[in-house]
């Protein structure tokens, strides 16, 4: 884009310009059109530039996120970073993709017992079902002692899979309130 | 690495640049291949034979790195003359009981000045009930810090010593020659000599090699002893804390390692504590003291301030002096509460409510079949996820709803599919492979009701607080008494806000109570409950009030070593044990390989990175006799967080199959153990039922016939684990869109299969189907004086997403490394048949037909032990005296 635009020419066909300009390879001006010229990089129109992480494998690849009209634009390695040096593979690319799809759920959906299709859920009282079922499954499956007469403080009605792909603040939250529930069968990706 | 990998490796491409040797050893031909300067094809599972081979030729050329090895590595300790090798063991190490498949290691430790009653008690720790520690994986607390052993054991550093770990280590693997390692991995000789020529010629004072792996390691049922294997090797070679050198696990998610760290596991608490367990950890003492273990030297000697902090940021100002910092209010565990022994009670119907928060086990754990099975006999399940992934959708276009084992309308469980927040619309910390934690910021709202798991996870607390309002009952003191308040951004209104993960990060960093100052790091910690800190090793990231992991200072404009870009634990130190870059003098090896060194003038150690040492700890500093802790660490000891101070090359302690790597064949195989009568490994966790059946090994009659082929899986670049985050993404979609299986030319000969048709694989747990892709990336290999072929699949699909196709983690059964519980889905056996399977109910009976035919229809599994009974027997004498327990021993 740093190319002067130049003067149309009159010859229609880009093979002639080719010709014409002995651009052989069909890389340089003869291929340029009003069209091309116009276009700008989305991510100098953007408002703003967030700095992220690749969420996909552990390398740890800096992305900057560029942002317009609180919509995500454009995803880019980060140059300055030591770990990518701004490069993405072909996942990290598609990370934009990965946010921006129609395919993400944005409501709950609920599934009753011996139910065949979803329901829609509001949130919060998504929220209030799922306490209220956590504090009757723990009642109900509550150990002061094990079998042997031993302190266990726990419930063995609750597990939990995940945190691989979220952060440690989060992780951090899950095992603190799990512990005080006296949940014990807290795991992720880590053990796999 | 190329392929799973692709970023990390332009590292790899530039070493390559600058004249480094790629060496590529891998079961198949990949993108890694392509631009290594050797690929070796290897039998999958036989990797110890190969690490081992490499060993023997270490030592019996005597390539090892001399003054290294007898200074920074337990070389010189003697071992105790109890202690037998499996050469004469038939494969076992001394102290096997048979019974309950496990070890009394009392045989294997280091030999004592004094007589039994001296058994330090610090090595008598662990030579507890190694049955426990297997169900607790309690391996997984040494990823900060090594095993137990007493601070001064013997040593001989002539490395003449008969029973030295040197001379040990020489005679277990004397039989691991190039012919053997030929006849077991089908590695030829030359091949063989060329990877050993090349790593230890790039070894030394001059040179570094490093070793990479993943979890094609880590995934069998002796994996933790594959690693063992590679930090041996690089040890010997002086290959570790030095730059260019090291052992890289590459981890497969953003976050993983930090999930460790901060884990959400269920053995461990933050920074590697232990969680408590019913038996051996009654009090507050008991529990520190596991832990800080008396008599080490080391750094876990601090273990009281690191404990007592995580308490107090728990429990706040309920967690007192008086009250041991609520250390009641923890719950305990008592065994085995994995990931997989809590699939199978909720077959059994033991487990009411599930939550899965960004995983997918449907399809990326083993045995897909008993995960959707317990998913269906569940109360309720909450799925947290970015898509409708097929862990949510069982009840509806499972398999098992193809086969008729899971009926909708019969199905009870409730399910909530809660849309999650992406990584660039919430603020966090991910911790990634090389321990560096990143700040990434939020760049937009999540759309909808998608929420991030740090709001859900507040709220919920929140809401069960608040419904337990003035509860009298005692089981509900640790949630009312839980530090539970978090300043919220009101974007959502007052009530429903994010919390703000900034203050998260400072309550796990750690702050002075009465100033709220933060601490710059885990020395800062107290034990009189005037600090707090909620993951000890992190204790610095928020230094100074400052988001360290925020800092992203241009690589241009620092040293190569980056050391403000992010923050990596401890204490932003880029490259581990770093003091042993120096020599025992202090001087770096070489000028080529400096990286840190002692200044004599200023009387401290300096250099690239932060000095993995105490900075002022002069290299000749020796321990006063009777020290313990930090004091006993000396000027020469690198490796400060091991209990002696030394790399191990040989592992008295922390682990459940043997204080060495040997090689045992995988659970499935369709070969013997070439070198002993222990085919496999004798330790390995089992479940043994009929609805976890594993192909019979080589010694049943007909096996061969039935599952001749081994199976390995691996990723592809443009698919990410379970597919979650890339099935579902119109571009990767595009790129791979279906299942596949890889077959060499001789296998698609043998089987009749048409490249580009169908065919099917098959085990006693499912078969599954995908396009034929015939190819000279897999080739045959001569495996004791018979060939076998190998096939290779990825393992990202399942019925949803834009593409969709069968599941090979399908493929596994349960079988579980007896270390870290961590299953064996990287090897297995299997049949190959052209054209796709069986569809609905006939499925089943395709399946079963196979077990039945193989002799493993309804009973689980072979013979574990199977060394001689003479063996056995021998190894259980070796067992000295009866074991005690910790408390005994202090009673003596």
């Amino acid at each position: 884009m740093t190319q002067t635009p130049h003067k149309r020419s009159l010859l229609p066909w880009p093979v002639l310009r080719q010709l014409a300009d002995g651009d052989l390879l069909g890389r340089g001006r003869s291929v340029r059109s009003k069209r091309t010229d116009d276009v700008v990089p989305r991510t100098t129109s953007a408002d703003r530039v967030a700095h992220s992480v690749c969420p996909y494998c552990a390398v740890g690849c800096a992305q900057k996120v560029f942002v317009k009209d609180e919509k995500v634009v454009q995803i880019e390695g980060n140059p300055e970073s030591p770990v990518n040096r701004g490069r993405l593979c072909p996942k990290g690319s598609a990370s934009k993709n990965l946010v921006t799809s129609e395919l993400r759920q944005t409501t709950v959906r609920y599934r009753a017992p011996y139910a065949t299709e979803w329901q829609d859920l509001e949130l919060h009282t998504a929220m209030e079902m799922v306490a209220d079922r956590v504090l009757k499954s723990r009642k109900d499956s509550w150990q002061d002692i094990d079998e042997h007469g031993r302190k266990v403080r726990r419930t063995m009605g609750i597990a939990s899979l995940g945190g691989a792909t979220l952060d440690n603040e989060e992780n951090y939250l899950i095992k603190k309130l799990f512990t005080a529930m006296g949940a014990i069968q807290i795991e992720n990706q880590a053990r796999i | 690495m190329a392929e799973a990998h692709p970023v990390g490796f332009q590292w790899v491409m530039e070493a390559k640049k600058r004249g480094a040797r790629i060496i590529h050893v891998d079961p198949r031909f990949t993108r890694t291949s392509a631009v290594a300067h050797q690929h070796v094809p290897i039998r999958v599972g036989s990797d110890i034979a190969f690490l081992g081979g490499i060993i023997n030729h270490v030592l019996q050329n005597e390539l090892d790195f001399r003054e290294y090895v007898v200074s920074y590595t337990n070389a010189a300790n003697i071992v105790s003359d109890k202690f037998q090798d499996v050469d004469d063991l038939d494969g076992l190490f001394s102290g096997f009981d048979a019974e309950s498949r496990t070890y009394d290691p009392t045989s294997w430790q280091f030999a004592q000045e004094d007589d039994d009653e001296d058994l330090g008690r610090a090595q008598a720790d662990d030579a507890g009930d190694t049955a426990e520690q297997r169900n607790t994986a309690s391996g997984m607390q040494h990823e900060a810090h090594g095993m137990q052993v007493g601070a001064k054991p013997p040593r001989d550093e002539t490395l003449q010593h008969p029973m030295c770990v040197f001379q040990v280590l020489k005679r277990h693997y004397a039989r691991y020659t190039p012919e053997v390692v030929e006849q077991i991995c089908g590695v030829s000789q030359e091949d063989f000599l060329a990877v050993c020529q090349a790593w230890t010629e790039n070894s030394g004072r001059e040179r570094t090699t490093a070793l990479v792996y993943s979890v094609g390691w880590t995934q069998h049922s002796v994996g933790v002893q594959y690693i063992r294997a590679g930090a041996i090797l690089q040890l010997l070679l002086g290959n570790m804390g030095r730059p260019g050198g090291g052992i890289m696990a590459l981890r497969g998610h953003a976050s993983i390692q930090g999930s460790t760290d901060i884990p959400t596991l269920y053995n461990i608490l933050p920074g590697y504590l232990p969680m408590p367990n019913a038996e051996k950890h009654q009090t507050l003492t008991d529990w520190i003291d596991s832990v800080r273990n008396p008599g080490s030297k080391g750094f876990w000697a601090n273990a009281g301030a690191y404990g007592i902090n995580l308490l107090k940021a728990y429990w706040g100002d309920a967690a007192t002096a008086e009250n041991d910092y609520c250390f009641d209010y923890m719950p305990r565990i008592t065994g085995d509460h994995g990931t997989y022994r809590t699939v199978l009670d909720m077959i059994d119907g033991k487990v009411k409510g599930y939550f899965l928060l960004g995983q997918n086990p449907a399809v990326g754990s083993a045995h897909g079949r008993a995960q959707r099975l317990g998913m269906a006999n569940l109360d309720w399940l909450v799925v947290r996820d970015l898509f409708e992934i097929e862990s949510a959708t069982f009840w509806k276009d499972s398999p098992e709803v193809a086969t008729g084992e899971i009926v909708p309308e019969e199905c009870r469980t409730e399910v909530f599919l809660f849309p999650a927040a992406s990584h660039v619309e919430k603020e966090g910390t991910f911790t990634q492979t090389q321990r560096m934690l990143q700040w990434r910021e939020k760049a937009v709202e999540p759309p909808g009701d998608a929420r991030s798991e740090l709001w859900f996870f507040y709220h919920l607390g929140r809401m069960v607080r608040e419904r337990l309002a003035g509860s009298t009952d005692e089981r509900d003191r640790p949630l009312l008494d839980l530090a539970w308040d978090y300043p919220l951004h009101d974007e959502h209104g007052s009530e429903w806000g994010e919390p703000s993960a900034e203050d998260v990060l400072k309550e796990i960093n750690g702050y002075e109570i009465a100033t709220g100052r933060p601490l710059s790091g885990f020395g800062e910690m107290k034990d009189d409950g005037s600090t707090l800190g909620g993951c000890w090793i992190y204790a610095g990231v928020y230094a100074d009030g400052v988001n360290q992991a925020a800092r992203r200072k241009s690589r241009h404009d620092q040293s190569y070593v980056a050391p403000e870009w992010g923050w990596a634990w401890p204490m932003n130190r880029r490259l581990l044990y770093n003091r042993a870059s120096a020599d025992p003098e202090g001087r770096p090896w070489s000028e080529r390989k400096a990286y840190v060194w002692w200044d004599e003038e200023a009387g401290e150690w300096t250099g690239k990175d932060v000095p993995d040492f105490e900075k002022k700890k002069a290299p000749s500093y020796r321990a006063p006799e009777g020290s313990d802790g930090v004091a006993a660490i000396e000027g020469i000891d690198p490796f400060i967080m091991q209990g002696d101070g030394k790399g191990a090359l040989y592992a008295p302690q922390g682990l459940i199959d043997g204080p060495m790597p040997t090689h045992y064949e995988p659970v499935e195989s369709p070969f013997r153990n070439l070198l002993h009568g222990q085919q496999g490994n004798p330790t390995r966790k089992e479940y043994r039922r009929a609805d976890n059946p594993m192909n019979p090994d080589p010694r049943e009659p007909g096996a061969a016939e039935v599952f001749p082929y081994v199976f390995t899986t691996s990723r592809l670049t443009e698919h990410h684990t379970a597919g979650a985050m890339s099935r579902y993404v119109e571009h990767l979609a595009e790129l791979q869109p279906e299942m596949f299986v890889e077959v060499s030319p001789q296998l698609a000969e043998e089987r009749g299969l048409e490249h580009m048709g169908w065919c099917h694989v098959v085990t006693a747990r499912s078969a599954v189907e995908g396009r034929v892709m015939v190819t000279e990336r897999l080739r045959p290999l001569r495996v004791e004086g018979r060939t076998v072929h190998q096939v290779w699949m990825p393992y990202h699909w399942g019925q949803g997403g834009l593409v969709s196709g069968d599941s090979t983690n399908d493929l596994f059964g349960i079988s579980l490394d007896p270390n870290v519980l961590i299953q064996e889905s990287k090897v297995g056996t299997c049949d190959v048949r052209p054209g796709r399977r069986p569809t609905g109910p006939a499925l089943r009976e395709y399946v079963e037909g196979y077990a039945r035919r193989a002799g493993v229809l309804g009973d689980g599994g072979n013979a574990v032990v199977t060394a001689s009974a003479e063996a056995q027997q021998e190894s259980a004498a070796a067992q000295q005296g009866e074991q005690h327990s910790p408390q005994q021993q202090e009673d003596q």
